[in-house]
């Protein structure tokens, strides 16, 4: 199937421009945000935490942190982007479109990916202004950072066709990823927790993306390294067949 | 004369079982204007709305350009323009963005000359830099036909265009469609306003409860079911009519100064010679005469609300 790339590059830079014009929204009160974090947690907090697995804790929070960071910005930028025009009535000029499906979905969260993968290096790059640390794997990070970008992209485009209003919106990140980040190992290890808790963690998907952006730091990670990258591909995979699902059936978009 | 949109047993029904539209059936000329009336609710807008691929149809085939909408998507909607009624645009975009997005999104390189071209016509280019929250309902209104003529469609839809329109802006609109039907543009037309349909269509389609009940050649469904009414005004006022006016077609006005006579003027007889002959006879004397071909309204009220277009001879004139 020939991609229609002009179409695609038209989304695309739409979406990047809503960027750029609320970049304080959008980049630096994410970046300045998790910098608190860093502070508090990382450097006064942190300073007199002992080290897990032989990491600082300023260091081993990092990982958590940026995936936080990843995670939600993800979601809203993709749910926010399709949201608008469902809300606004312009997804007429959309849905009219010689555009498939595919298309609008690249074009939509390939932004919205972009933008929380900038936001992703711009708080790893921050964090060294708190925090000595070392990236063991980068290729791995790399591949993680945009594995997760991708996939929770995908997610918030999801909610962004679900929701029917602005509260729907909020809910799922407030609610639901928010708190699964933190009970996921952003600022700890689940070794650390009763063997009981350790179970019912491993049972929360975030705990895997954690995990695994951790090994690339690190080394080392609560959970397998295979595992963490199974479970990712698994909850991509779930994400992108919703998609598919939303576009077969015309779900909230066709009558 | 080719058909450029063609439908075919086009049928919707929506999730909850109401029927919009019922075994559509209608061939679209290339290059003409096209007028579809109906009341609201009668479907017109989900008719269009199938053809752009905005809604999906029940059962039924739709051609444009010559492509199936729904096998072909990509050529037949490559080919379509639409204007929709609701004012539907981004409001932090400048006007040169979203337009220039509009051309993108229909899979059309970047052309600069183009985008300027088609502001310049709908007296836009002074706005191009504009945020369209800035700008007023009737610019809007503009600012969404650049969008639809961004990607040089060969058919354009409009919706409603000129509903909240003041008259100036509403002249200059159909001043504007006729430009791009001189072009070659196909325009398939929605209102509400009768004016516009009459000034501008060369045919008209209505639509009433999900069905097309008439499609025509504007001027000939004028001359077809149009009835004409003579006014004859009246020197002296008539309590009422001489037994030897009598007629259907005879009326007085409620002043009795008016005798309002109706006829088919396609008839060999209309029947006003008889008419003024009998005055004569009687007696009447009148100072003026006044004749009115019924408008495409009329027929429209007709047609909508009394379920059959007016029969030619039901209103033509008995001797007299």
């Amino acid at each position: 199937m020939k991609l229609n790339m002009y179409s695609i590059r038209a989304i695309y830079k739409f979406e990047m421009a809503r960027t750029w014009r609320t970049l304080m929204q959008s980049v630096a009160s994410p970046v300045i945000s998790t910098s608190l974090y860093f502070v508090v947690f990382g450097s006064a907090i942190g300073s007199r935490m002992v080290e897990i697995d032989g990491v600082s804790y300023g260091a081993f929070i990092i990982p958590g942190l940026i995936m936080l960071s990843l995670m939600t910005q993800s979601i809203s930028n993709a749910s926010f982007g399709i949201y608008m025009p469902t809300f606004s009535g312009t997804i007429y000029e959309v849905l009219s479109a010689p555009v498939s499906y595919v298309e609008i979905v690249i074009g939509y969260v390939g932004a919205a990916a972009t933008k929380s993968t900038i936001l992703g290096i711009l708080i790893l790059i921050t964090a060294r202004l708190f925090v000595d640390y070392e990236v063991q794997h980068p290729l791995m990070m790399i591949s993680f950072l945009l594995l997760t970008a991708i996939t929770f992209s995908l997610f918030g485009f999801i909610i962004g066709i679900w929701a029917d209003t602005f509260e729907k919106l909020q809910i799922i990140p407030l609610m639901i990823i928010t708190p699964l980040t933190f009970l996921g190992g952003s600022f700890y290890s689940i070794d650390m927790l009763p063997p009981f808790w350790q179970t019912v963690t491993l049972f929360n998907p975030v705990v895997y993306l954690i995990s695994g952006f951790r090994y690339s730091f690190f080394g080392s990670a609560d959970v397998n390294i295979g595992i963490s990258i199974g479970m990712t591909l698994f909850f991509l995979a779930i994400c992108i067949a919703l998609v598919w699902w939303i576009f077969r059936t015309g779900y909230r978009l066709k009558s | 004369m080719s058909a450029v949109i063609s439908v075919k047993d086009l049928n919707k029904i929506y999730q909850g079982g109401f029927q919009a539209l019922k075994n559509i059936n209608l061939d679209i000329h290339a290059g003409e204007i096209f007028a579809l009336l109906g009341p609201n609710g009668a479907g017109k807008t989900t008719l269009i709305s199938i053809i752009c691929g905005i809604v999906n149809p029940s059962s039924g085939t739709v051609l444009a350009d010559g492509y199936d909408i729904v096998r072909d998507y990509r050529e037949a909607r490559t080919a379509i323009g639409l204007v929709p009624q609701e004012l539907s645009t981004d409001a932090f975009e400048t006007v040169w963005d979203t337009v220039s997005f509009s051309r993108g999104l229909f899979g059309k390189p970047r052309n600069d000359a183009h985008i300027e071209k088609v502001l310049k016509v709908l007296s836009l280019w002074d706005k191009r830099d504009n945020k369209i929250m800035m700008l007023s309902g009737g610019m809007k209104r503009r600012v969404m036909i650049a969008k639809a003529l961004s990607h040089e469609p060969k058919i354009l839809f409009l919706d409603e265009p000129t509903a909240g329109v003041d008259v100036e802006l509403r002249r200059e609109m159909w001043e504007m469609v006729r430009q791009l039907r001189e072009q070659g543009v196909t325009i398939i037309l929605t209102t509400h306003y009768i004016e516009e349909a009459e000034e501008m269509a060369d045919r008209v389609g209505i639509i009433r409860e999900g069905k097309i009940i008439l499609v025509d050649d504007k001027a000939r469904l004028m001359q077809k079911l149009g009835r004409k009414q003579l006014t004859v005004h009246l020197a002296e006022p008539l309590q009422s009519l001489p037994a030897t006016l009598d007629d259907d077609a005879l009326a007085l006005s409620e002043d009795g100064y008016g005798l309002v006579y109706t006829y088919d003027a396609n008839q060999e007889t209309t029947g006003i010679a008889e008419l003024l002959r009998a005055l004569n006879a009687a007696g009447i004397e009148f100072k003026d005469l006044h004749s009115r071909q019924s408008s495409l309204e009329d027929i429209f009220v007709d047609l909508v609300h009394n379920g059959q277009p007016a029969p030619a001879n039901a209103s033509s004139a008995g001797e007299v």
